[in-house]
């Protein structure tokens, strides 16, 4: 028990099956998995090994097909519907790969989404927001819309929308592959910054080797099954090609 | 969350203004072309209702509607007036007779004979002259429309008979005269009357000149106007005269209705109007339920971004509905104020319009099942909707 209590993410046999028959694809194939609390991990591997579907389930927006799943203490698959939407907005954050920003709503606004989906009210939301985005260096652009944004400022309002509830556990999928190289490693210099603490775990999917030195433990992925993983002693600073983030 | 969604379906301007003008457009075409159908129909019962003075309207009993009378034996009249709690009661002639103008063209028109002592079913509001004038040798009233346009001659003719390129148009004035089936009737006054169906001039005279005006036949009354006793319900004083005199009896609002039954029956009008509405819809479905399932599709991975970030299918279909109620009703209310500014612009034209409370409330209904057939598609995507679609790219 106090073993399980030392991760935030433990999984053991985890398949997901897409389609039934001739036509089924084995998306994962039996996945053994630990995230330990205050470690940012990242799933690396070619593209269809199965990185973004394990995500998935872990995040609890798929179910999966056998196995076992504990995230943060508890199966999400095993929750009634409504029990884990609500457990999703208050635990999990979220960063995709193309920011998924409502273009017709303001950075602040898009940021306080997630609160307002708890219920908070919308002007103690829009001010927590706001102090997210300052901490992201963007509080000047609070007003701003998405498409008025460049691409590392977008993934900005999106790391600060996926940390303002304050979740402890945050999916990232590809959160650099839409940026240049030195926005990339401003974006996970952030994430790593302000989303690492020792009760919060992190799990970025990427192709981007760039950033693999952010990381705690990296979980190789091929065809369906962990083909490996490295822990190594995470290196947070930041590695610039050019003088000007 | 209701502001975002507010937000959304204006935020996308384009889009937006493709689902309002959709429902824009079917909400004035449903609007205007009832209060068309709506007016038209209320000009086939515009002589009754336009003659306010009796409560009921005795006819041959084969008589169906206002418009084709058949006429009834004098002796009519005294059964009627023979009838206990019956007022008064008193002939009427309508028929439509050939009138010649002054220029020698001819033209159809509706000869309404009065009662030559009561002058009882005279217009409803003179605008030159008075009702008694009608005593005066061959006076006829005539509808002020008719006399500025049907009954109007030109100040020059070409060859052919036609008003000449630069004609300018005289109307037909007190004192000018005419003639009916080759009586001689004399112009002395004008009134105004609620346009007919079939548009034609509305003549005002006497009982007996109408009678002379009229072909020779045996049996000449056209209608009896009959007047309840203080107290007596004139429905089932017509239901008595109907049982002890053989003849029609019906009162006012019966005979209106038999006369917009009858229309609706036996012409194509409420099919052609009917046709026109339903296109509205359709076209207003189709725009309006396209244009927004298109927003929806195009919003589809925001609201899985909601669902992933904790938003229940529930607050998404909240939101959906939301957007589809606030199109509707901002363009319900551009589709009636259009179709009501087009009424405004049609008053005192030719055209008929006549906007009834009815008429929104029809359109708000018709408005509302566009907004939810156009939304349910999209509902039925949003249900289906797995928040793992965000993380597909």
């Amino acid at each position: 028990m106090a073993e399980a209590k030392a991760f935030a993410v433990r999984t053991h046999g985890v398949t997901k099956v897409f389609g039934r028959g001739a036509a089924a694809v084995h998306a994962l194939r039996g996945i053994e998995l630990e995230v330990p609390w205050g470690e940012l991990v990242m799933l690396v591997g070619p593209s269809g090994c199965g990185k973004t579907t394990l995500i998935s389930i872990l995040a609890g927006i798929l179910d999966r097909t056998e196995g076992e799943c504990q995230v943060l203490g508890v199966d999400p698959q095993h929750l009634r519907q409504s029990t884990r939407t609500r457990w999703r907005g208050e635990n999990v954050g979220f960063v995709f790969q193309q920011f998924n920003l409502i273009p017709a709503l303001t950075a602040a606004e898009n940021v306080a989404v997630p609160l307002l989906l708890l219920g908070h009210p919308r002007r103690k939301a829009i001010a927590a927001a706001e102090a997210q985005l300052e901490r992201v260096g963007i509080a000047d652009k609070r007003k701003v819309r998405p498409t008025q944004l460049s691409g590392g400022q977008q993934q900005r309002v999106a790391i600060a929308r996926a940390l303002v509830h304050e979740p402890r556990f945050v999916v990232c999928d590809e959160p650099t592959s839409a940026l240049d190289a030195d926005n990339g490693q401003i974006v996970m210099g952030l994430l790593a910054e302000i989303a690492m603490r020792g009760d919060r775990a992190l799990v970025v999917v990427t192709h981007d080797a760039r950033i693999f030195h952010f990381a705690d433990r990296i979980v190789r992925m091929d065809d369906g099954l962990v083909a490996g993983v490295r822990t190594q002693t995470a290196d947070r600073t930041l590695k610039l090609h050019s003088h000007q983030p | 969350m209701n502001r975002i969604a507010i937000k959304m379906l204006v935020g996308d301007v384009a889009k937006y203004f493709g689902i309002l003008l959709g429902i824009t457009f079917a909400a004035l075409l449903i609007t205007q072309q009832s209060s068309i159908f709506v007016g038209l129909m209320s000009r086939t019962y515009a002589f009754v209702a336009d003659t306010s003075l009796p409560d009921i309207w005795v006819t041959d009993p084969e008589v169906k509607y206002i418009d084709e009378l058949e006429p009834m034996q004098s002796t009519a009249l005294d059964r009627v007036r023979g009838v206990p709690d019956v007022q008064w009661a008193v002939p009427m002639y309508k028929a439509v007779l050939r009138g010649r103008l002054q220029n020698g063209t001819f033209r159809s028109v509706i000869v309404v004979g009065l009662d030559d002592a009561t002058l009882i079913g005279g217009p409803p509001k003179m605008v030159e002259g008075d009702l008694g004038d009608l005593r005066r040798a061959d006076g006829v009233i005539l509808d002020v429309v008719s006399a500025r346009t049907r009954l109007a001659r030109y100040s020059a003719y070409d060859a052919q008979g036609n008003p000449a390129k630069d004609a300018e148009r005289i109307p037909m004035a007190v004192g000018d005269t005419l003639q009916i089936n080759d009586r001689r009737a004399v112009v002395v006054g004008l009134c105004e009357v609620t346009r007919t169906f079939q548009s034609q001039p509305v003549i005002y005279t006497t009982y007996t000149r109408a009678l002379s005006f009229a072909p020779p036949e045996r049996k000449q009354m056209s209608l009896i106007l009959a007047k309840a006793a203080d107290g007596v319900d004139p429905t089932a004083l017509s239901d008595r005269i109907t049982a002890t005199t053989s003849l029609r009896a019906r009162t006012a609002e019966q005979m209106q209705w038999d006369t917009i039954l009858y229309y609706l029956k036996n012409t194509g009008i409420p099919i052609n109007f009917g046709i026109a509405v339903l296109l509205g819809f359709l076209v207003g479905v189709a725009i309006a339920g396209q244009t927004f399932y298109n927003f929806t599709l195009d919003n589809l991975r925001y609201f899985g971004a909601l669902k992933a970030m904790g938003g229940s299918t529930w607050l998404l279909l909240r939101m959906v509905l939301l957007q589809a109620l606030l199109a509707g009703a901002i363009g319900y209310g551009l589709g009636v104020g259009l179709a009501a500014l087009f009424g405004i612009q049609a008053g005192g034209t030719e055209l008929a319009f006549r906007m009834t409370w009815h008429i929104p409330a029809i359109s708000a209904a018709a408005v509302a099942l566009i907004c939810a057939l156009s939304s349910l598609v999209s509902m039925i995507k949003v249900i289906r909707l797995e928040p793992a679609v965000v993380f597909r790219g």
